[in-house]
């Protein structure tokens, strides 16, 4: 006997186009005029912020910088969709969620300033500090997940990957965890198509990273990545569905610069298709689609960036004149004191070894 | 109660899963069969599958949940089956566990404890027998703890469950079932960090833990030394101030592990005593360990394990000095 067990399939979902079309058959019914507006001032603050902190690092005021510049929509969409409560579990490009969800941005700089007081999340941004290695964050937030679940809480946990971090056993093994125990958890896959210099096709042979979740029997879907109404319709149904279990979500958007400020794309990436995916610019699309609405004008667009300027200007005031405590290093490391380390800490202080 | 270290285990688990809502446990096959040494056995049943629960056969994402977990307010208390296994998850222990607090400022702790089997002497097949305590110990932000008996095994336990840090717990195997000891039925905690001082003598100190302590215990027993025993409990936090105070008493110190002797806790514990007992010593220190590679087939281990030989040859070297 030969016959078929199993049929999967991926759908893809887009509802504002490049050019700025509003597919309205599938306009999600809780997204006001108001709340464009809002995805738009989100996404070009997030843009803005960027362009800030790349700066900075070109100056030696920040360290080594990973641009999210291009995956606005995916990072914007996806935080926004997020209820009051909702937690998040970040890799270590999603400045823009933490934006959305109203992390003091003097705390971000710190981050990227180098000390870990930036990775003191305040308890209402609902969201852990950023991950390095990739996708060795989705453990964490399965397990928070798992946490909500367990104390009968309505809570969804949205962690974030790029397509790289979709290679990694980590990935496997916690959705296959996900699956199991029917978490509320929300995965969501910003493929931003380079894994530093090596290409999506190179990363996997599947079609769709989408598809790898149908292996762990959870819930799938590939969505533009640069349309923020889509992305905001399917994180948002996977949070409400999350009670029942988890959800895969395929980011398919680009990254318009480089891997971080270490990186030098030009080395390995055509310019030609950086110019195909310019074209297709989150930001650019919703502002064609505002306009055409009259949601927006030429004037509210100088007014804006003036005052994002003005906000972010003053949030990095205020982290560079941040003072390190170098015996916070030694505080931190356990709930207690150990007798040993004190030695180390009073050693250092005694002779004035941090100067 | 009478009870070997996989019963002090059981009922400390038992214990501490009724003392509070929040501590669950995970593991591979430690729901309806008890864990691959029993240590689980009956507490899914009593418990439910919500708190004593099996999970896919996925190292990293036992303890990486695990993480998750404590960060969101539970007490994890994870198993992995063996040591040797356990490495699938050393990111996750060494870049996750023993990190969030201090990359947080102490805005998120990790309350957690994995506990998985070390050591060998039971003929066990590759990679179940591996004594990996000094990787953990070498990291910080892990407490390291190896008890050597029924009674500290209990006791540490329930300490590490309520410290809120993570904790590497490790059970030496052969010790599990080696003997019985009384052990109160009630809750009561060892303290970590301390070592203890299983007897006093004055003519040498024995620095040792885990499968190891036995062993020292016997050799001292039958030549009828005066020596200082030192079972460690807690490999880091080491507990310095207890080995140097006998280094300083006693001037000649040998120090005794499973594993093996290059790099290992042996060169930590000597370094210390170099850097602050060294002209109180009579003798230069001795370390015994086993040979400087991985853990041997079981057909092997008896050559590589130290035995009482290896511990009275070292004894006299010291005495001789």
């Amino acid at each position: 006997m030969l016959k078929q067990v199993f049929d999967g399939t991926v759908s893809y979902l887009q509802i504002l186009d490049e050019n700025g079309n509003l597919d309205s058959s599938l306009m999600p019914g809780d997204i006001t005029d108001d709340m464009l507006v809002q995805m738009y001032k989100y996404m070009s603050f997030a843009r803005e912020l960027d362009a800030k902190t790349l700066s900075l690092q070109r100056q030696g005021r920040a360290v080594t910088y990973a641009p999210l510049i291009g995956e606005e929509a995916t990072q914007i969409g996806s935080a926004l969709a997020m209820r009051k409560g909702d937690l998040f579990v970040p890799n270590f490009r999603q400045h823009g969620v933490y934006l959305v969800r109203g992390m003091p941005l003097d705390i971000i700089f710190l981050y990227w300033r180098g000390y870990e007081e930036g990775g003191a999340i305040p308890k209402e941004v609902g969201g852990f500090p950023y991950i390095v290695p990739v996708s060795t964050q989705l453990p964490h937030a399965a397990g928070v997940a798992f946490a909500q679940k367990y104390e009968g809480k309505d809570v969804a946990v949205v962690a974030y990957v790029g397509d790289g971090g979709t290679s990694e056993g980590n990935f496997y093994e916690a959705l296959n965890f996900a699956g199991v125990f029917k978490i509320p958890l929300v995965t969501i896959i910003e493929n931003n198509q380079w894994a530093i210099s090596v290409p999506r096709e190179k990363q996997s042979a599947a079609p769709t990273l989408a598809q790898k979740g149908i292996a762990a029997g959870i819930n799938v879907i590939q969505v533009d990545g640069n349309d923020v109404i889509a992305v905001y319709k399917a994180t948002r149904d996977a949070i409400e569905n999350a009670k029942n279990g988890p959800t895969l979500i395929e980011c398919v958007t680009y990254r318009l610069s480089m891997h971080t400020t270490a990186d030098d794309p030009t080395k390995y990436r055509p310019e030609a298709e950086v110019e195909i995916w310019k074209k297709r610019d989150p930001i650019d699309r919703l502002r064609i689609y505002l306009k055409g609405k009259k949601l927006w004008n030429d004037d509210l667009e100088a007014k804006m960036q003036a005052e994002n300027r003005k906000t972010i200007d003053d949030a990095v005031e205020k982290a560079e004149q941040f003072k390190p405590n170098p015996s916070g290093m030694f505080t931190n490391m356990y709930s207690f004191m150990p007798e040993t380390l004190k030695e180390e800490l009073d050693d250092a202080e005694r002779n004035n070894f941090y100067q | 109660m009478m009870t070997n270290m996989v019963g002090a285990l059981n009922n400390a688990l038992e214990l501490l899963l009724k003392e509070n809502e929040n501590v669950v446990l995970l593991g591979e096959d430690i729901g309806k069969d008890g864990g691959v040494f029993r240590v689980t056995d009956g507490l899914q049943n009593r418990f439910g599958e919500k708190r004593v629960m099996d999970t896919p056969l996925a190292e990293s994402v036992i303890i990486g949940s695990a993480v998750g977990m404590a960060m969101a307010g539970l007490r994890p208390i994870a198993e992995i089956q063996f040591a040797g296994f356990m490495y699938l998850a050393f990111d996750q222990l060494v870049n996750h566990a023993a990190r969030y607090r201090s990359r947080s400022r102490g805005r998120f702790t990790v309350p957690m404890v994995v506990r998985t089997p070390v050591s060998g002497g039971v003929r066990t097949l590759e990679h179940h027998s591996d004594n990996p305590e000094a990787f953990y110990a070498h990291i910080g932000g892990l407490v390291v703890v190896e008890p050597s008996n029924p009674y500290d095994a209990k006791g540490l336990l329930i300490a590490a469950s309520h410290m809120n840090d993570p904790v590497v717990f490790l059970e030496p195997t052969k010790l599990y079932r080696l003997f019985k000891q009384e052990v109160p039925e009630e809750m009561y905690e060892v303290p970590i960090g301390k070592a203890n001082l299983i007897q006093e003598g004055s003519d040498l100190s024995i620095i040792t833990y885990g499968t190891m302590v036995p062993i020292v215990k016997d050799v001292v027993g039958k030549r009828k030394l005066s020596a200082d025993v030192i079972d460690l409990r807690t490999i880091n936090p080491i507990d310095e101030s207890a080995i140097i105070k006998s280094a300083k008493k006693t001037g000649r110190v040998v120090i005794a592990h499973e594993a093996s002797l290059s790099f290992g806790v042996g060169a930590e514990i000597a370094a210390r005593i170099a850097e602050k007992a060294i002209f109180e010593l009579s003798a230069p220190v001795v370390r015994v360990g086993s040979d400087s590679f991985p853990y041997p087939f079981p057909g092997y281990e008896n050559y590589y394990i130290p035995n009482a030989k290896k511990i009275s040859a070292a004894i006299d070297e010291v005495m001789n000095a």
